[in-house]
């Protein structure tokens, strides 16, 4: 196998993953985070393994994530609380139906299991659902796990493999193969990955790189077993991850292994404060006893807040960084990062290695944030100004444009 | 027994004063758990203003009361999880 020395910036899921997988290639590996293992973005999210079809590209490394976490899924350790659970998309009303077939149509398309429900279906699924739902798409692959005690397996596995990681050791500044150390050290790399999330554009000299904080809130309530058994979300899900409103929410469940059940979901924009909003605890929790009325009778244990690093395009920066062939990004996960965190690393493994690439890496190259490549920027399908323009900086890619 | 409120925990009869609190009535059993965490560890009432959630048990049948704001009223059943 290749020698080579990487440094891995960021102790979240993303990072163990890339820490992991350099590992496991024959690099020497060092991760550095500046606070705790999984003290960020990777401890406040839900910790589904989903497939999501926003875009193409969204579509392609949702998949690819949650087929490598599937390939190992039997391995996981107990305190991974590995679930599963599929999802149900529910389906409020006729109009959501048909979003539900037509998405249907495309996972079937891309070998992905779903299952239409019509009402009667749904119910035999999730007895506990509000009468008048019109049905919903059940996709039995998806997933759920404990994000914090995953990205602590991975970075097990990469310990094992001689990878080492230091806590409590921030960077200041990355650069080509070389990372400046707070405390004035700096070490030298092959490669340096920055896996930093909402940080990463404060560590890089990136052009253009925006990842800004989407605040969300979870609220997770004492043990009541039995109350659903799949991972619950309004098929209006999408619209309101990705929508301009100032703050929105969306119904979205998870049975946890423990027998609780985590409630989510909100999003605020311009909200960079970490307290909890009332306010939007309680739109919150209203749509999800909306859906799922016995839920009014369970007390809520806790309530906390985190915030998703969103890119302009909804979609991480997965390479290298033009005119820096040594330092690469992974990075802008947004609320996918446990998903995809498996796919990111192989993607990023794949190019640094000259492999061929399991997926398309185009739609996640840093370039295409910069302004002057804005015209070529991967946007979600269905936005005609940008569809047709080619990428003139790529050379001829295996993969269909 | 004038003026004492009856209680049953856990199968036992308990006497209190009115305006003793559930939690209250539970510690005086000297009972080393009112209930487990998910992991199996022994937990009881902690902070006594409702805020940890650690007091929690089934009172008349509703599950995960906070003890520890739950005046006692007379003929009240509570089953502990421990």
């Amino acid at each position: 196998m290749k020698q080579f020395d990487a440094i891995v910036v960021g102790g979240g899921i993303v990072g163990a993953a890339c820490a992991e997988a350099l590992a496991h290639v024959g690099g020497t590996v060092r991760l550095l985070e500046r606070g705790h293992i999984a003290g960020g973005a990777t401890a406040a999210g839900m910790g589904h393994v989903l497939v999501l079809d926003d875009s193409d590209a969204q579509l392609a490394l949702t998949r690819i994530g949650r087929s490598l976490w599937t390939e190992r899924w039997s391995h996981l350790p107990p305190a991974v609380e590995r679930d599963a659970c599929g999802t149900i998309w529910v389906a409020a009303d006729e109009a959501e139906l048909e979003a539900a077939s037509r998405r249907a149509t495309a996972y079937a398309a891309h070998g992905i299991e779903a299952e239409l429900l019509d009402a009667e279906a749904l119910y035999g699924h999730e007895p506990r659902l509000r009468r008048g739902l019109a049905g919903g798409l059940r996709i039995p692959g998806d997933r759920v796990l404990y994000p914090p005690t995953a990205t602590r397996h991975l970075l097990d596995r990469a310990v094992a493999a001689g990878a080492v990681i230091l806590e409590r050791t921030p960077v200041q500044r990355a650069g080509n193969g070389h990372v400046d150390l707070a405390d004035g050290n700096r070490f030298e790399a092959d490669l340096v990955v920055i896996a930093a999330g909402l940080a990463t554009p404060m560590l890089v000299d990136v052009p253009g790189l925006v990842i800004r904080p989407k605040k969300g809130h979870l609220s997770i309530t004492a043990r009541c077993p039995g109350l659903l058994r799949h991972q619950l979300i309004e098929l209006g899900y999408l619209t309101s991850a990705h929508g301009d409103e100032a703050a929105s929410v969306a119904f979205n469940l998870q049975p946890r292994a423990t027998g609780q059940i985590l409630i989510g979901s909100s999003r605020q924009l311009d909200d960079n404060e970490p307290h909890v909003d009332q306010g939007i605890v309680a739109r919150m929790l209203a749509r999800a006893t909306e859906y799922l009325p016995a839920l009014g009778n369970v007390p809520i244990v806790r309530t906390w807040t985190g915030f998703r690093p969103a890119t302009p395009d909804h979609l991480p920066v997965i390479g290298p960084v033009p005119g820096a062939p040594r330092l690469w990004l992974a990075a802008g996960h947004e609320g996918f990062g446990i998903a995809t965190a498996l796919g990111t690393a192989r993607l990023l493994v794949d190019q640094w290695l000259d492999r061929q690439p399991t997926i398309d890496p185009r739609p996640f190259r840093v370039e295409r944030l910069s302004a002057t490549h804005r015209a070529t920027a991967c946007v979600p399908r269905g936005a005609p100004e940008c569809a047709a323009v080619p990428d003139q900086d790529s050379p001829p890619s295996p993969f269909a444009a | 027994m004038e003026n004492r409120l009856q209680l049953t925990i856990d199968g036992r009869t308990v006497w209190v004063a009115p305006g003793t609190t559930v939690a209250a009535a539970w510690v005086d059993l000297h009972a080393p758990a009112i209930r487990r965490s998910v992991a199996g560890q022994p937990r009881g009432p902690l902070c006594g203003m409702g805020i940890c959630y650690e007091c929690r048990a089934t009172v008349d049948g509703h599950p995960h009361t906070r003890t520890c704001q739950t005046p006692c009223r007379d003929g009240m059943t509570i089953t502990t999880d421990r």
